[in-house]
């Protein structure tokens, strides 16, 4: 967890607007706060969450990223952060395209189903992966559309947005993600850091 | 009731030009505080009051020896804790707690004002207890904060003052009245003005007084702060002491003799005129119009950080409209936070013990001040 927040907060400039969408309990907020000379808001859906962040006097308002993005206009924040939510959402299509408008660039972190173990689960256990990151069973995961290091790196790929950083993490080791090694990251890494733009 | 009983006002010399057009000279400001300014100046919170509200936040109102009205978030150890911060509130004009209003002698004609008196607005009443910086020496306060028509003023002082409050609170109001609240607004005012004892608004120079009218006219307001839920769960179909209907229009239901007993006390506290005249404040409220249709320009020069806070069974004043206030902000960048707190109180919540909702405001605060 700490090794995804000290990434991110790598990707981002100083001095700059950010916006966490999916913010959760404000945690990588005030990270990013203390590391970073950055103005930072938040868009949570879960109401505890949302009065957890306000208490730490964080800049959050309670929304549905799949609508309430609509109310930011065109390039609003340097950078927008989706840490582990994607899969969640209803369209992750376009919920990326907002990502994208909102924010001049974007920085997307996905839990791996490409990761090795996840596939050995499902391959001999016949059962739905639980693992560190996918900690919930099938029929009370919040996550609705999982996806591949691979499979992000295609759909970015495919509508033509630019991959400025792909980067793979397993055991707090970093490496980068390209063309040629993508098979084997996508077997290897459990998480994939990506920092895209229009 | 003894009025001038512990009652701390200011003369305000400086004229005061009203909406209306009417300009107002030395009008009076009645105000109330609680905890202590510190040396630097900075710990100094100005509340405002609702509609029917007074200075008497917290502590015992001297008037009518019941707690404040925002005992629940205002006093020691509170979420708004006295014991740290310089709070402030001041009763508004056209209010009959001390400030200038209605049932004060006109001086020109030695008179109760009555309906002589000037319709006030939300931006004058904010403009009248702007002056209360200057008298307390204050240069800004750390937060404007709000609920109802509390929150309206919240909203218009940042507008017209964006660099005086660190912090704005508005909770559980509007940027512009609706329709529907100014339906509700004008039948407690029709109420009023059909009781035969208003007499055209001089009722106070022929000592008569509205108390049906302003009665009704609280009874149907006070239906309006509660949830239908809130309402079943307190009194469903419950029989006021007695065990079977009694075929007549005594209060044979729980719920009759609550809303009665309400109007009641509400004519000892509350003057008529006050009532019309702040009601018609609340609805020509309308800061979307001020800004020809583009609220975000209301708050466009302001640093201030803003908490917004409405209640989940608030139909008065709904989520959506607290989220219009929201989406207005963060058109503009600026600092803003925002939750629907869970509750089946209505719009009464934010006066009323909603834990959540205070624990949130307690924390936001003492966080927000102590990372000044």
């Amino acid at each position: 967890m700490k090794q995804e927040f000290q990434i991110i907060s790598d990707l981002i400039e100083k001095n700059t607007r950010v916006l966490d969408v999916g913010c959760g309990d404000g945690t990588l907020m005030e990270y990013l706060k203390h590391n970073k000379e950055i103005d930072i808001r938040g868009i949570e859906i879960s109401k505890d969450n949302v009065q957890k962040c306000l208490s730490k006097g964080l800049a959050v308002i309670e929304g549905d990223a799949e609508k309430d993005l609509l109310q930011f206009p065109d390039s609003s924040f340097d950078f927008v952060i989706l840490s582990q939510t994607l899969q969640a959402f209803l369209s992750p299509e376009i919920v990326i395209k907002e990502l994208l408008r909102v924010g001049k660039k974007a920085i997307v972190t996905i839990p791996n189903f490409g990761f090795w173990k996840v596939r050995l689960h499902l391959l001999f256990k016949g059962t739905m992966p639980i693992t560190k990151n996918l900690p919930n069973e099938w029929y009370n995961t919040p996550n609705l559309h999982m996806c591949t290091i691979k499979d992000f790196y295609n759909f970015c790929e495919d509508r033509e947005i630019k991959l400025d950083k792909s980067l793979a993490l397993q055991n707090e080791k970093i490496s980068s993600i390209n063309e040629f090694n993508l098979n084997v990251k996508n077997l290897s890494a459990e998480l994939g850091i990506f920092l895209i733009e229009r | 009731m003894n009025k001038n009983v512990n009652i701390k006002k200011i003369v305000i010399d400086k004229p005061l030009k009203l909406d209306c057009g009417q300009t107002i000279n030395n009008y009076s400001l009645a105000y109330e505080t609680y905890g202590s300014l510190n040396k630097k100046k900075d710990n100094a919170i100005l509340v405002f009051h609702a509609l029917t509200g007074d200075q008497f936040v917290s502590g015992i109102n001297p008037i009518t020896k019941k707690e404040g009205w925002w005992f629940y978030a205002v006093g020691s150890g509170k979420a708004i804790d006295t014991d740290n911060f310089f709070v402030i509130c001041a009763n508004v004009i056209g209010g009959c707690m001390g400030s200038f209003g209605p049932n004060e002698v006109n001086p020109d004609t030695n008179k109760i004002y009555g309906t002589n008196f000037p319709v006030i607005t939300i931006n004058d009443m904010v403009n009248a207890q702007f002056n209360l910086l200057n008298f307390f020496n204050i240069e800004k306060l750390f937060a404007v904060i709000g609920g109802s028509m509390g929150g309206m003023q919240t909203l218009q002082f940042v507008s017209n003052f964006p660099d005086k409050a660190k912090v704005a609170i508005p909770i559980a109001c509007t940027a512009s009245h609706s329709a529907q609240n100014i339906a509700f607004n004008e039948l407690g005012r029709q109420s009023i003005m059909a009781d035969a004892n208003w007499m055209n608004g001089d009722y106070s120079n022929q000592n008569k007084n509205p108390n049906k009218g302003l009665s009704v006219a609280r009874m149907a307001a006070h239906i309006t702060y509660l949830s239908k839920n809130g309402l079943q769960e307190k009194f469903g179909r419950k029989l006021q002491e007695r065990d079977d209907l009694k075929f007549g229009f005594d209060a044979d239901f729980q719920i009759e003799s609550y809303l009665r007993h309400q109007g009641s006390v509400f004519v000892d506290r509350f003057d008529a005129n006050s009532y019309l005249y702040i009601t018609r404040a609340m609805d020509y409220f309308d800061l979307i119009k001020e800004h020809n249709g583009n609220l975000p320009h209301a708050f466009e020069n302001t640093k201030t950080k803003f908490l917004i806070i409405s209640f989940t069974s608030d139909w008065l004043y709904p989520t959506s409209e607290n989220k219009e206030i929201v989406i207005a902000l963060n058109a503009i960048g600026a600092d803003v936070g925002f939750v629907e707190i869970e509750s089946d109180k209505g719009h009464d919540s934010f006066l009323l013990n909603v834990p959540k909702f205070l624990n949130t405001l307690g924390d936001y605060i003492k966080t927000t001040y102590s990372k000044n």
